[in-house]
């Protein structure tokens, strides 16, 4: 494709996605000092997907306010857009090279490159639309994410339908169950293939609860019925081991399917760049400062791993932003390697590995609900630091602290720093 | 003595409240709050249930524009706000922040735009 390029443009700081992980790392570029920036977002507007999440609840940690989606998006584009930072809309990224050259177009230039000091990720996630591909049935129209029908009805204001069964309890699937409800549907049941739900507490209490919507959890849907629209779907639970027990199946009428089974960072142009990812996160391998395997190149907010808080999403891409910026300027030291694994009830972490010795903050996810657990950070048989938690759960993502002392101990030893729960 | 176990809405954390009502449904205490919200939520809960509602309103020119209520509302009125909503038809070029319909059915809150129309 570079050999078709009209154009080349050349930036210190290339961001690719202008979401709020996207922006965030700019405006903390911009304060270390940077100017000379380009974001490039396909969409017409800056913002990403908060646009359509119109619930509150985003910005108590980092404005110390509740605020809406787009209330959220719309503090970082008018940073954005004050700092006079630049950036690029309708303009799609389709491929960046180890050298950070990134190739991008639009309607103006068609298809350019920009070379870059360096890069940035934040293209975000999407939702998986694996869910439906496995039940039996036939495929009529009604069967859409939960993504899309919120855009649909937040943005468009159009509804797909009257009568909604939603497939997986992830936050997505609990809004729209409640979004549906207020403008006027009926969502029949949520179902849950695992025997909990993967969204917050919250959600399932002010978007279900509320409403009397049911959680069956430990049920999925295990036939779709209908020619052209979809006129109901049969559900069942399932045993331990995930398979669907016939004496429990019921048939419930309904117009619309909805599929909230997670998201999964979109991370096909790092793949093509040959950044090594992570089975587990489906995100970058990256270090404390989030810089992946291919130096000067970084990755932040959902196209790392999925967060459920954007005011987390920030607190990352300005980490990401800082870091880039002393990366432009030469002064970004490795001067350790330090890998952190996880144990199997700790499903993964992020950073995966440290190369320096600073305070850092992992984040985590466990692999199933676990009660009265102590969160242990070990090198080798060492026990670095514990603490108690309640209760964790798939999900939440969790933090733990490593010191400079822990870091240094690990180093020490020659081991890898392994985060477990006991 | 009751004691009512509640999901904290407050914030993603979503604590696990234990609220302990008197006789006449009082709150006496509250606990697994880790912040201050988290006993407002439990005693609001308890006696007058509130809640923030978030939609869309048209405008003029069809376009889309975020809403919702400046502050929480009854929770048994969520679907007569709606209703008002629905029925509202805003000017165009509504920025963050403006009032689309004032004290809406009478609750002390206002209709605002939470996106730019
Ligand atoms: C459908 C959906 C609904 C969600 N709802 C909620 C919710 O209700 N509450 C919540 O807390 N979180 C929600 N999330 C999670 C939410 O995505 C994060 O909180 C936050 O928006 C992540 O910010 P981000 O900048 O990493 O990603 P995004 O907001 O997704 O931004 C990524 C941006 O990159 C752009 N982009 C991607 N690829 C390219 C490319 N090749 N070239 C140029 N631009 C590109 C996209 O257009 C987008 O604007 C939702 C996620 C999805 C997918």
């Amino acid at each position: 494709m570079n050999t078709k390029a009209t154009k080349e443009l050349s930036a210190e700081l290339v961001i690719v996605g202008g979401g709020p992980a996207g922006m965030a790392a700019a405006v903390a570029a911009y304060e270390e000092g940077i100017r000379d920036i380009l974001i490039l977002e396909r969409d017409d507007n800056l913002g990403g997907i908060l646009r359509q999440c119109i619930h509150n609840g985003f910005g108590l940690h980092r404005f110390g306010e509740e605020l809406t989606g787009p209330e959220y998006a719309y503090r970082y584009e008018k940073m954005v857009r004050e700092l006079n930072i630049p950036f690029m809309t309708d303009t799609m990224v389709t491929a960046i090279s180890p050298e950070r050259v990134v190739t991008a177009q639009n309607t103006e230039y068609g298809i350019f490159t920009v070379k870059a000091g360096a890069v940035i990720l934040a293209m975000g996630c999407r939702e998986r639309p694996k869910g439906a591909l496995n039940i039996a049935g036939t495929r009529p129209a009604g069967i859409y994410t939960a993504g899309t029908a919120q855009k649909f009805v937040n943005m468009k204001g159009y509804m797909p339908g009257k009568e909604v069964v939603i497939l997986g309890s992830g936050d997505i699937g609990l809004i729209m169950a409640r979004r549906m409800t207020l403008e006027g549907a009926k969502v029949k049941a949520v179902c849950e293939l695992m025997p909990y739900s993967g969204g917050l507490a919250r959600n399932i209490e002010q978007c279900l609860n509320d409403f009397g919507i049911p959680l069956m959890l430990s049920h999925t849907v295990v036939e779709i019925h209908g020619k052209d629209r979809l006129e109901g779907v049969t559900i069942g639970k399932v045993d331990e081991a995930r398979r669907p027990i016939p004496e429990t199946f019921e048939y419930i009428p309904c117009d619309t399917l909805l599929l909230s089974c997670g998201l999964i960072p979109e991370n096909e142009l790092t793949k093509d760049a040959g950044i090594e990812l992570d089975r587990i996160t489906n995100g970058a391998v990256v270090d404390g400062d989030r810089e992946t395997d291919i130096p000067g190149v970084f990755a932040c907010g959902n196209v790392l791993h999925v967060h459920d808080l954007v005011d987390y999403v920030s607190e990352e891409a300005a980490i990401a932003g800082k870091a880039a910026v002393r990366f432009i300027r030469g002064e970004g030291k490795k001067d350790i390697s330090v890998q952190v694994k996880c144990d199997g009830k700790v499903r993964y972490t992020v950073p995966q590995r440290l190369t320096e010795i600073a305070d850092t903050r992992i984040y985590f996810r466990v692999a199933d609900v676990y009660r009265d657990m102590k969160v242990t950070v070990r090198a080798g048989d060492t026990v670095l630091y514990q603490k108690k938690k309640q209760k964790l759960a798939p999900g939440e993502m969790e933090t733990v602290e490593l010191t400079r002392d822990m870091i240094d101990k690990a180093q020490g030893l020659g081991a890898p720093i392994e985060i477990g729960l006991i | 003595m009751k004691i009512r176990e509640l999901t904290c809405i407050v914030c993603p954390r979503g604590c696990a409240l234990k609220a302990e009502l008197g006789e006449g449904g009082e709150v006496l205490s509250v606990s697994g709050n880790l912040c201050p919200r988290g006993k407002t939520y439990a005693i609001d809960e308890c006696t007058n249930p509130m809640r923030v509602v978030t939609s869309t309103v048209r405008c003029e020119s069809g376009a889309v524009v975020s809403c919702k209520t400046s502050r929480s509302i009854p929770k048994g009125m969520i679907f007569d706000v709606m209703k008002e909503i629905n029925r509202t038809v805003a000017c165009d070029g509504l920025k963050i922040g403006d009032v689309i319909i004032e004290n809406v059915l009478g609750t002390g809150a206002d209709i605002i735009a939470t996106s730019m129309g």
